[in-house]
């Protein structure tokens, strides 16, 4: 019962973090919070429900269009909605993102409809028994070991490619950065293009674990990544990591006793963390620049 | 007051007591109601977002708070509706007291998304209160006002919320202009110079969460004895958003714009009838143009706060 929960959790928790990830690198680089974000994950659900329509039980290619379709997506949704902002007061480009995150869900219940809709089957399910009452299949594994993977090319891709220094010195100081030749736009398009596809992986991997897709599923998993963020240290990579797996299991084994409640953990949790630890657990540096 | 002042005032109350008389179709009266109601509601958010700055996106929560105490009080405990409505606000006003303390500590989007939290917490709450709110199944046949043994009509109800509306506004209207008003908006303009006046920070945001609070709740009291049925789908996060795109739309800090908004957000989706089921959709693409094109919003002045500065090195989303 304590494994499963544990299973469990570590599985949400690790779709928590690949989420939370595209709140975290927009809020380093833009220092907003990017409501529209959630939306952006349930379109690359529904990518990816139509690319597996098409193109069956192939997962990894199934994977990379999703990541790439809904990486577009979310810089099409900066370059409409945040870029005429970038000088605007942040109230303004908040407003914005949430604004944009109503036509997203909004969107897709009119195009695609309101229904649940099954995630066409990308593989056979498998499962393996790992002690007396804890049981694990193959695709709660493929999911966790696709969130590893993403995330370790993320961490080399921010800490040794040359797009990934420039998103570290666009976090640390915009202007200064400009001032030595970054190109921000360029920057803040290829931060938006990552932190949207590993959305869209997730949303691949979420509707795969629970073979639904449905247009609001983007603002509950939403504001559980953006508290993941925060828990972990909003604009840090490793910390969006970290608090996804920590929300995860918190929410699982909480959840376990107050099924009803079940969603409202994360959001008491959430309120808590801003209220006595708006820096998140490690009291990460970026947000007391910002103060 | 003025001669002319008064000859207005006397004009627009003639012409809010004939034109109900003249009205026939009961559907144009129920969007009249709504359009009060939602326009009483507008306000209050106007007093926290607008005038104080503070971004809440939970006041769907007081309007659900106004609407189920008095709802319960009258349908449960078999109190007068007015008594009910009397209570609902002061719930509501506690409500927006309990918000407001912990949100002092928290500033701008992070504000905004807390406030969310605490609206979510709050709809979960409706929904599994079982016992106490009936849950998902929400209160059906809330009985409606009556004086003297008539019960309110549509018509007669339109008269009271009419009534309610203008008392609220011209409110809303002193709270503005008087030293309250001001003091929230140097608290909005600039909250470290206000505290360096002398200002109470703290006392004054949580006094606008509460007057907020109020002001739903009275919305709520009155939405809820009018539209006669209450569930927790009525007071989701998509409410909250609608009202903040009412209060951008008109103009945040204008007490008027506000109101301009409910009424334009209230019947926009209702005079085009194939865009009901575009509503949100609406409201969303609303808010991206508003704040792309004209951030004061239609009725707003030289707002400030919601101002792009021309004149500065180009900064990506930095404070001012």
């Amino acid at each position: 019962m304590i494994l499963q929960q544990l299973i469990n959790g570590i599985m949400l928790g690790s779709v928590y973090a690949l989420i939370a990830l595209g709140y975290t690198m927009v809020y380093g680089v833009m220092k907003f919070i990017n409501f529209a974000h959630g939306d952006v994950y349930m379109w690359g659900a529904f990518f990816a429900m139509f690319l597996a329509h098409f193109l069956g039980g192939q997962f990894l290619p199934v994977l990379i269009l999703t990541m790439i379709l809904t990486g577009i997506l979310g810089v099409l949704v900066e370059r409409v909605a945040y870029k005429p902002l970038r000088r605007a007061p942040r109230l303004v480009v908040t407003t914005s993102a949430l604004g944009m995150s109503i036509v997203l869900s909004n969107l897709a219940r009119l195009l695609i409809g309101s229904a649940t809709y099954p995630m066409p089957k990308v593989l056979a399910v498998h499962d393996f028994k790992l002690g007396p009452s804890a049981v694990i299949n193959n695709i709660q594994i493929l999911v966790l070991v696709t969130a590893v993977v993403l995330m370790v090319l993320l961490n080399w891709f921010v800490n040794r490619s040359r797009y990934g220094k420039a998103i570290r010195a666009a976090s640390e100081d915009q202007e200064t950065a400009g001032l030595m030749g970054v190109n921000m736009d360029n920057v803040v398009s290829v931060t938006f293009f990552v932190g949207s596809s590993l959305g869209g992986a997730a949303g691949l991997l979420v509707g795969m674990y629970y073979d639904a897709v449905y247009s609001t599923m983007g603002y509950a998993a939403g504001l559980k990544a953006f508290t993941a963020a925060i828990l972990g240290g909003i604009g840090s990579i490793p910390g969006a990591m970290f608090g996804g797996l920590l929300l995860g299991i918190v929410e699982n084994f909480a959840g376990a006793f107050l099924s009803n409640y079940r969603d409202g953990i994360a959001f008491l949790v959430m309120i808590l963390v801003l209220l006595f630890r708006p820096g998140g657990l490690f009291n990460a540096k970026i947000y007391q620049k910002r103060v | 007051m003025s001669k002319k002042r008064l000859t207005q005032y006397v004009l627009l109350a003639v012409l809010l007591v004939l034109v109900p008389q003249f009205v026939r179709s009961d559907y144009a009266l129920h969007l009249m109601i709504m359009v009060a109601i939602y326009g009483i509601l507008v306000l209050g958010l106007e007093i926290i977002l607008g005038q104080t700055g503070l971004f809440s996106l939970g006041h769907a929560a007081f309007f659900g708070m106004g609407s189920y105490t008095s709802a319960l009080l009258v349908m449960r405990l078999g109190m007068p509706i007015w008594l009910g409505i009397v209570l609902a606000v002061l719930a509501s006003g506690i409500l927006g007291f309990l918000l407001g303390f912990p949100t002092l500590r928290l500033r701008g989007d992070y504000l905004a998304i807390a406030t969310l939290g605490f609206g979510e917490i709050f709809g979960l709450i409706l929904v599994n209160w079982d016992s106490l709110t009936h849950g998902p199944m929400g209160i059906p046949g809330i009985t409606r006002p009556e004086i003297f043994g008539v019960v309110f009509d549509k018509r007669m109800y339109l008269y009271l919320i009419v009534l309610l509306f203008i008392l609220a506004l011209a409110a809303a209207f002193r709270i503005s202009n008087s030293f309250l008003g001001r003091t929230f908006r140097a608290i909005r303009d600039d909250e470290d110079a206000a505290e360096f006046l002398g200002i109470h920070i703290s006392k004054y945001k949580i006094l606008a969460f509460i007057i907020g609070g109020m002001f739903a709740g009275l919305a709520g009291g009155f939405y809820a004895h009018y539209v006669t049925f209450i569930s927790p789908d009525s007071f989701t996060y998509e409410d909250s958003e609608t009202l903040l795109a009412m209060v951008f739309l008109g103009g945040a800090g204008t007490v008027i714009g506000p109101v301009v908004g409910a009424v334009v957000l209230v019947l926009l989706p209702e005079l085009l009838s194939f865009m009901v089921q575009w509503r949100m959709l609406v409201v969303g693409v609303i808010m991206v143009l508003v704040m792309i094109f004209r951030p004061q919003g239609l009725m707003g002045g030289g707002m400030k706060f919601l101002k792009i500065k021309k004149k500065e090195v180009a900064r990506i989303g930095e404070k001012e």
